[in-house]
């Protein structure tokens, strides 16, 4: 019975496993690469538009809504205890170190990691990538390279955007809606945000960015032939890089506490 | 042939190539030798392993052993980068033409100049409309792939693989899904470039007229093994009934009313 059991969890398992060394061959390729080999400047230059330029709407629409909502929730409860004030530092910790981070990192693996994936896998089953190698181009150092690289400038700079955008409009929903005091709302959100909140959500966004690649970029590159595959590769993407987000987030954040503990010290 | 006397006399030589894909072994010890400026036809059913034979050829796949020799060096043991190369040293047309669907001609077409670092926008569109007029596709420049019929993309295509100049090209079916009319003009394209270039061609096909017009010798590859080789005449007159077979298109299932269920 436990030869049973073993074998049926023995096979997904050595998949599974096989899946994580696969990503992470990838990424070590890719880092290798950058060192090594010339930047493609033109290419990065045109990941950086479209990871960072266009994905800007879709990240201050989520930041806005969530700053605000989070703020109208937190007054809702504090409210009723008198601490109507306070409210301006619970949100922008929380969207400093949380929030902020993984709803931009889930929103960029919607638009970006689904357009890498699936852009990556229709030129696999179309032998374009085999056409970039008999060409005698390594095609990590022209499809991987300049989104990885891109996309490392891009997180950092789109999740400082929506905490920006959020805690302003938190402010205002505050202030204007809630009527808060806003002197005591500013005095207390600038008391308790420390400066490693803020690197805490930056080093997050760095790392979910990180995931969000080379998960997207290894399920174009090992997509399977027809329309199907490329579909499926492009799924595959989307939920894998949205769970290694939020599962690492946890444990992230774990970490990063220690480096840079949270509250008041 | 040792290995040694290869290295001298052939531009590409196969040994023993065995290639297993999921359950079914397609390759199972291809042995081949083609030699300077020649034209060797690969012929054989569809689904035979031609085209995975000739994605071996430029290190696009590896077999499960073997041996492939070009210009006297073993390709098998080289890492993706140091294939680079080799492969500068042959181009591929491969069957759906893989052209950058995100480029124009003009732009798939000067790729490879690209890469090797030639910056200049005088000389690369100067290459580029070089190449268009052998491949008598004069103006086309800024056209998508899109927007080209089978026939053009198989021209832009071969352009873009041979304006580094390799001294080896791979065809993979360069007629397949074109007209008659197209085909021949494709044909005649590959003879040309053979004999302005003198390239070393080696082109993959069923078509048995693009086969004779085309090359020196044919290699009939049959379940996993080069059945016969030699001149087109030879082939021919060879009374082997799997070479007459394929020749003449015959299959071997008998249509017998029963086949389809009509009892007769």
């Amino acid at each position: 019975m436990f030869v049973r059991f073993f074998n049926a969890l023995g096979g997904p398992l050595i998949r599974f496993v096989q899946y994580l060394g696969e990503v992470v061959f990838l990424a070590a390729d890719t880092f290798r690469s950058l060192f090594t080999h010339r930047l493609r400047w033109k290419l990065f230059l045109n990941q950086i538009v479209e990871i960072g330029l266009l994905s800007q709407l879709v990240v201050v629409i989520t930041g806005g809504f969530t700053g605000a909502v989070f703020t109208a929730q937190t007054y809702f409860q504090f409210h009723k205890i008198g601490m109507g004030s306070a409210v301006g530092a619970v949100v922008s910790v929380a969207i400093l170190r949380e929030l902020g981070p993984v709803l931009t990192a889930l929103m960029v693996t919607g638009r970006v990691g689904a357009a890498m994936s699936a852009e990556i896998g229709t030129m696999k089953v179309t032998e374009q990538i085999d056409a970039l190698r008999a060409l005698a181009v390594y095609p990590t150092d022209y499809l991987v390279v300049p989104r990885a690289l891109a996309m490392m400038v891009s997180m950092p700079l789109l999740v400082a955007e929506c905490i920006a955008v959020g805690i302003a409009v938190g402010y205002f929903v505050a202030i204007f809606l809630l009527e808060v005091n806003g002197t005591y709302y500013m005095a207390n959100m600038v008391r308790w945000t420390r400066s490693r909140d803020i690197i805490m959500g930056l080093s997050k966004a760095f790392c979910f960015g990180i995931l969000i690649v080379f998960i997207s970029c290894h399920k174009g590159l090992t997509a399977r032939e027809g329309a199907v595959g490329v579909g499926r590769a492009t799924t595959e993407a989307v939920v894998n890089a949205s769970l290694a987000v939020l599962i690492s987030n946890f444990f992230l954040t774990m970490l990063l506490n220690i480096i840079y503990p949270a509250g008041y010290q | 042939m040792n290995a040694q006397n290869r290295q001298n006399g052939s531009m590409i030589a196969v040994n023993g190539l065995v290639k297993t894909i999921g359950a079914q072994e397609i390759l199972r010890g291809v042995d081949l030798d083609v030699g300077r400026g020649e034209t060797l036809a690969i012929i054989g059913r569809s689904g035979g392993g031609k085209s995975v034979l000739l994605k071996h050829l430029i290190g696009l796949m590896r077999p499960d052993a073997g041996e492939i020799w070009i210009e006297g060096q073993n390709i098998i043991d080289m890492s993706e980068r140091n294939l680079a190369s080799i492969r500068q040293k042959v181009g591929i047309l491969f069957q759906g033409s893989a052209l950058f669907d995100s480029m124009t001609v003009a732009e798939n077409i000067a790729f490879p100049l690209r890469e090797a670092g030639e910056r200049d926008a005088k000389v690369l569109r100067k290459r580029v409309s070089e190449m268009l007029e052998v491949m008598e596709l004069q103006g086309q420049e800024e056209k998508m792939p899109v927007n080209l019929s089978g026939g053009m993309k198989k021209r832009v295509g071969l352009a873009r693989s041979i304006i580094r100049q390799p001294s080896c090209i791979l065809y993979d079916e360069p007629t397949s899904g074109l007209d008659p009319v197209v085909s021949d003009s494709i044909n005649r394209l590959i003879r040309r470039l053979q004999q302005r270039l003198g390239v070393t061609s080696i082109v993959v096909t069923h078509d048995m007229k693009n086969a004779f017009h085309v090359a020196d010798r044919i290699a009939y590859l049959h379940e996993g093994k080069i059945y016969f080789q030699g001149a087109p005449e030879e082939l021919r007159q060879s009374p082997d009934h799997i070479l007459q077979d394929f020749l003449l298109g015959r299959s071997d299932e008998q249509l017998t009313p029963k086949a389809f269920g009509v009892e007769s």
